[in-house]
Formats: C-alpha cells, structure tokens, sequence
C-alpha cells in the first residue's frame, strides 16, 4: 500500500500522519507539496492532513482545495482510490466537493481541543472495516469550524445511503446534546461519499496511534485501509 | 476602464450563524434590546481593470462562483461602482 500526504502552506499534521503510516502500514509513504500537480505513481491513499492551511483564510479549506494538486486527487478519487481528510483535510474535501456539506463555527463559537468519543457506524467502509460495530473510540479534537452542515434533506440523504461512518457519542456510544462538541447536525463527526473511498473527519486519529499520545484508538483505522487494499487489490 | 466592486457575502436564512448570535447578545446586554436578528457577513472590495461594465460583472460572478461564495452555505450581491 502506497500513501501520500499533501502538505498546504500551515498544514500542521502532516507529520503526526506521515508517522501514524509509517508505524502501522507496510508500504511507502511520501510527502507531497501542494504546489506540485502530479500524484506519486500508484498511489492507493491520499491523506490531505489537518491544520490551518492559507491561515483559514476566506473560508477553511477554501484556497487548498483550489490548490494545483487538487486535480490530481479529484482524479485519483475518479479511478476509486482511497482519500482521507482529517479536520482541515475534511474542510478541504468538502470545498473541492468530493464531500458533501460544509463546516461551520462550532456552535459554542470556542476553539475546542480536547479528547472527544466517536461511535463508528459502519464497519462496511475501507476506513473502518477492522472496527467492530458501534465501537467507541477516542480520538481528540482540535477545531473552531466543526459544525458539519448541510441542509436536511440531503442529510437524510446520507443516511439512508450509510455514509455517516461516524458520530460524536458518549463513552458509552449514547448520541446525546452533551456527547456533540460542535453542534454538528445528527452529531455527524465523519462521512463518507457515495462510493465511500473519501472519508472526512473532524476528529484526529493520527493522534491517537501511539501509547505516548495517550491513546492508540487511531490504529485502527491506519490497520482497515491497509487489509481493504490488500484484499481487493492484493497489495 | 476600472471599476471598484464591493462584494457582500452573507450566511443564507436557515444557517446558523453563531457570530451573528454572539454578536447580537452583546449588543443587547449593552442595552440595545430592539434587535430582531443580527447576521455577520465579509466585505471583498475588489478593484478592476476591464473593457465595459459587462465584462466586469461576468468578471464579479465568476470570481464569485470560483472562490469567494460556497453556494451551499452563503449567499452574495454587489455594488460596482465606474471609477
């Protein structure tokens, strides 16, 4: 399995993922700067990283996801291969369109950073299939625009469709006002397009993928996208 | 010709616009208890050299379009102004 990072001017994560891949997959992983147009050759994931690209400057993840090597990971996605976004990653996906929706300010207007519990919702995505179901996992957060929006009928959309691969719960996996951190609608935290080889996260995995970050709930994830592929792929 | 356009860009009716509440609940507890709703938006000024006025809205719109309105979320109007 073959992964690439992009890395946006004030991308701030893009180190913590290059390790989490490097640790818990077994392929190559290489650093991409956003100003390039071409993908490494046979790249399977694409990780578009958290952090503050542009400053949010207009909107988060507005200038990224016009930046010159968006075209290759629209393409990328176009053939079926895997794209991740966490946090800004996820604002990015959502402002290119390869995700539906959009973050707004979370609704308590405060920059929240703290450790969150999401619930997954479906084991059936390459992001999750090594989760069991309905499994509780903590991961942190660190975000003021969160609030995942989209108008409701559309929302219904992506429920019927099983693309909300993971909601914002308490240790428990209850989904209640207090277990919300944002305000996010039906406290989505994370969704998946249609064809689910696009996933966007508020939440960090990346930074739950080492005992010395205090907590290895993340792994799971890096572990999932790795059996996906070699099981279909054979990689 | 040069134009000077002002860019209005507003969250739509029916999103939330926490800024706005924010904003709206200080202004109250300043004593200002007449306000019935109160919506943030950002101002882009944006000067332009073009051949006609025509060429200068297609020019606001798509600019608009590519970048500075998410449609989903905001809405958008302008003034242009021939200076």
């Amino acid at each position: 399995m073959r992964s690439t990072v992009i890395i946006f001017p004030g991308s701030n994560c893009d180190r913590d993922v290059l390790r989490a891949l490097e640790e818990h997959t077994n392929g190559s992983v290489t650093p991409v700067w956003h100003a390039e147009s071409n993908l490494p050759e046979e790249t399977d994931l694409v990780v578009l990283p958290g952090g503050f690209s542009y400053g949010d400057y207009l909107r988060p993840g507005a200038m990224a996801a016009r930046a010159p090597i968006m075209e290759a990971v629209k393409d990328h996605v176009a053939r079926g291969k895997f794209v991740l976004g966490i946090c800004n990653g996820f604002q990015v996906l959502t402002e290119a369109r390869l995700l539906p929706g959009a973050l707004l300010p979370n609704k308590s207007l405060s920059f929240i950073c703290r450790p969150c519990h999401v619930r997954v919702e479906t084991t059936g995505s390459p992001f999750t299939c090594r989760y069991s179901m309905h499994r509780v996992l903590q991961f942190p957060i660190a975000h003021h625009e969160g609030l995942y929006f989209l108008p409701d009928k559309e929302i219904e959309n992506l429920e019927k469709n099983g693309q909300i691969i993971f909601r914002y719960a308490d240790t428990k996996g209850n989904l209640s006002e207090a277990s919300n951190p944002n305000g996010s609608k039906n406290n989505i935290a994370g969704i998946a397009n249609a064809k689910r080889n696009v996933l966007g996260l508020m939440p960090h995995p990346e930074r739950a993928s080492d005992p010395l970050l205090g907590g290895t709930d993340g792994i799971g994830m890096w572990h999932s996208i790795q059996s996906w592929i070699e099981e279909r792929e054979g990689k | 010709m040069t134009f000077r356009a002002e860019i209005i860009i507003t969250l739509k009716e029916g999103v939330l616009d926490t800024a706005g509440k924010a904003v709206s609940l200080s202004l109250r507890h300043l004593g200002h208890q007449g306000i019935r709703e109160l919506r943030m938006g950002r101002v882009v000024a944006v000067t332009l050299d073009t051949p006609d006025e025509a060429s200068a809205r297609t020019m606001v719109e798509t600019m608009c379009s590519d970048l500075l309105v998410n449609d989903l979320i905001e809405e958008h109007r302008y003034s242009l102004e021939k200076i």
